[in-house]
């Protein structure tokens, strides 16, 4: 194989894998005479899908803004509490435990109380993003902060630099590759925080659509749904890799020149 | 030189430093009692076997770690924290990623004073001297690099470049060449001698290599192991420039071997 045809194959992969698993499922669904109520056909999804496109568009866009909204909030306020974290060991010990026993309760339980407070609609579905998806966004900043090389910082220190300087000349760019790899992880978390919430309670989203879907054995409407959501998962994670290599491409650089 | 500076208040005094780690019964000894001078534009070199301590005594004296008992002055005033304006350099070159070598040497401008309220201002006329720098020890042209895409001893050239760019009064090396293969590691010996002969710098080198001492230095000194002492002082009185080929000649030699033989003592 030449190196070209390497490039294309590898390229080729993950469509490739995608329309095998397509086509196994297909046949199996076929061969094992399974009902669609139960697990529809890939080809009655895709069917449903075009059908009902305009729906299904518009219920996209919707989940799309409040997760972009709610992400948006994630890295500012993800950013800032990251960099108090990382920069005080003060700030550390007070609010570390308490963002440990907050991440740890199910988000799914916040959503009535959300309701409660402020009615069904987007802003829950917002709130509900960002709390999912802040705190591997605060953990990796303040990560990248507290792992400032001792001799860097006494480089800085010898020279008279301030702690401000020293924070924003080494720490910040520093935190960056931390916080666009956590950037990753956080925008499906985000994803996975509005579609709870819509389906927890809302009367808009992909995650409403599913569950009334479901409420009425539509199952390939669910399916397309969850179809959705996984599509628009995988554009949102391809833009922040797109992002994290255009201002990080430093800490993309191969292997040192010998 | 030396004769003739003693008459001259030290730059640099410290007089029964130690310092201890750690408290109560955790408590080890890193360096006891280092008396020392350094006058003006000296260059000494501080040797001994690993964790003797020789780079506490490095933090001491620029006022990075507070002194457990002892006193260190600079300019007649007793440290108490970090002093201004020391240019510091260590076996892993820290240099940036993120920023091109260029960029790696100006960082000193943009923090210490005056350059620091000339700097944006001026930027040019600093780049150009860092074009200077750069090309005094031999890395012309590579200052668009990322100090990722230089070899090892080109990094340890920017590092020194770095160290030396806001002209400061004293320069600290902790054993800078460690890390290098043996060419470039004599090859910057040569690099370094040159700079310190054309600014005159006071210069602090720590290092185990005791060719490189007594290449570089104009007094070294012999530390113990844990807990540190400084339990020699050699001043070494070779003319410069001293070359390579001199590091081979007797009267080079025997002064190597003397060191040597001081600190096989010390360890049997």
């Amino acid at each position: 194989m030449t190196d070209a045809q390497r490039n294309a194959l590898k390229l080729a992969m993950p469509w490739l894998v995608t329309i095998a698993m397509f086509a196994i499922w297909e046949l199996a669904c076929i061969a094992f005479n399974i009902q669609e109520i139960v697990l529809p056909r890939p080809s009655r999804i895709f069917a449903v899908s075009v059908e009902r496109w305009s729906i299904l568009l518009d219920f996209c866009l919707q989940t799309l803004w409040t997760t972009a909204i709610g992400f948006g909030l994630a890295i500012i306020g993800g950013v800032l509490i990251g960099l108090a974290i990382g920069a005080s060991p003060f700030v550390y010990s007070g609010l570390y435990p308490l963002l440990i026993a907050f991440n740890a309760i199910p988000k799914v339980a916040i959503v009535p109380i959300l309701m409660i407070w402020l009615g069904v609609g987007a802003a829950p579905a917002i709130i509900t993003a960002f709390v999912i998806s802040f705190f591997p966004i605060v953990v990796n900043v303040a990560t990248g902060l507290a792992t400032i090389e001792p001799e860097m910082r006494d480089v800085m220190r010898s020279l008279g630099a301030s702690n401000y300087e020293i924070l924003t000349k080494v720490g910040i760019p520093r935190a960056m590759p931390y916080l666009f790899a956590s950037l990753k992880v956080a925008i499906t978390l985000a994803f996975i925080g509005s579609v709870i919430s819509e389906t927890v309670g809302g009367n808009r989203g992909i995650g409403f659509l599913m569950l009334s879907a479901g409420a009425r054995n539509d199952t390939a409407t669910t399916f397309a749904g969850l179809f959705a959501i996984a599509i628009m998962g995988v554009l949102m994670y391809a833009l922040c890799a797109w992002v994290e290599k255009r201002m990080t491409g430093w800490a993309f650089r191969g292997e040192l020149v010998g | 030189m030396a004769g003739t500076e003693s008459a001259v208040a030290p730059l640099v005094e410290m007089s029964g430093v130690s310092l201890a780690y750690g408290r109560g019964k955790e408590q080890t000894l890193a360096l006891a009692d280092a008396t020392m001078n350094i006058a003006q534009g000296e260059f000494i070199a501080v040797v001994g076997p690993s964790g003797c301590g020789k780079s506490t005594l490095m933090k001491l004296v620029t006022g990075l770690l507070p002194a457990t008992s002892g006193t260190v002055k600079v300019h007649g005033e007793v440290v108490k924290r970090p002093i201004k304006g020391v240019g510091m350099a260590f076996q892993n070159a820290t240099l940036m990623p993120w920023r091109t070598t260029r960029d790696n040497i100006l960082l000193p401008l943009e923090v210490v004073e005056p350059h620091k309220r000339r700097f944006r201002a001026n930027r040019g006329e600093y780049v150009e001297r860092v074009e200077k720098l750069l090309a005094s020890v031999g890395l012309g042209g590579f200052g668009d690099k990322y100090p990722w895409q230089l070899s090892g001893g080109m990094q340890q050239r920017s590092n020194l470049c770095r160290a030396l760019v806001h002209e400061p009064e004293i320069l600290m090396l902790d054993e800078p060449f460690g890390a290098l293969d043996a060419f470039t590691r004599e090859e910057l010996w040569g690099v370094l001698q040159k700079l310190w002969m054309e600014r005159r710098f006071t210069c602090v080198l720590v290092t185990h290599d005791l060719r490189e001492a007594v290449y570089l230095a104009d007094t070294v000194y012999v530390m113990s192991k844990r807990p540190g002492r400084v339990i020699l002082k050699r001043e070494i009185e070779l003319p410069r420039p001293r070359t390579l080929e001199d590091t081979f000649k007797p009267g080079f030699v025997d002064i190597v071997h003397d060191l040597r033989d001081r600190i096989h003592k010390e360890h049997a």
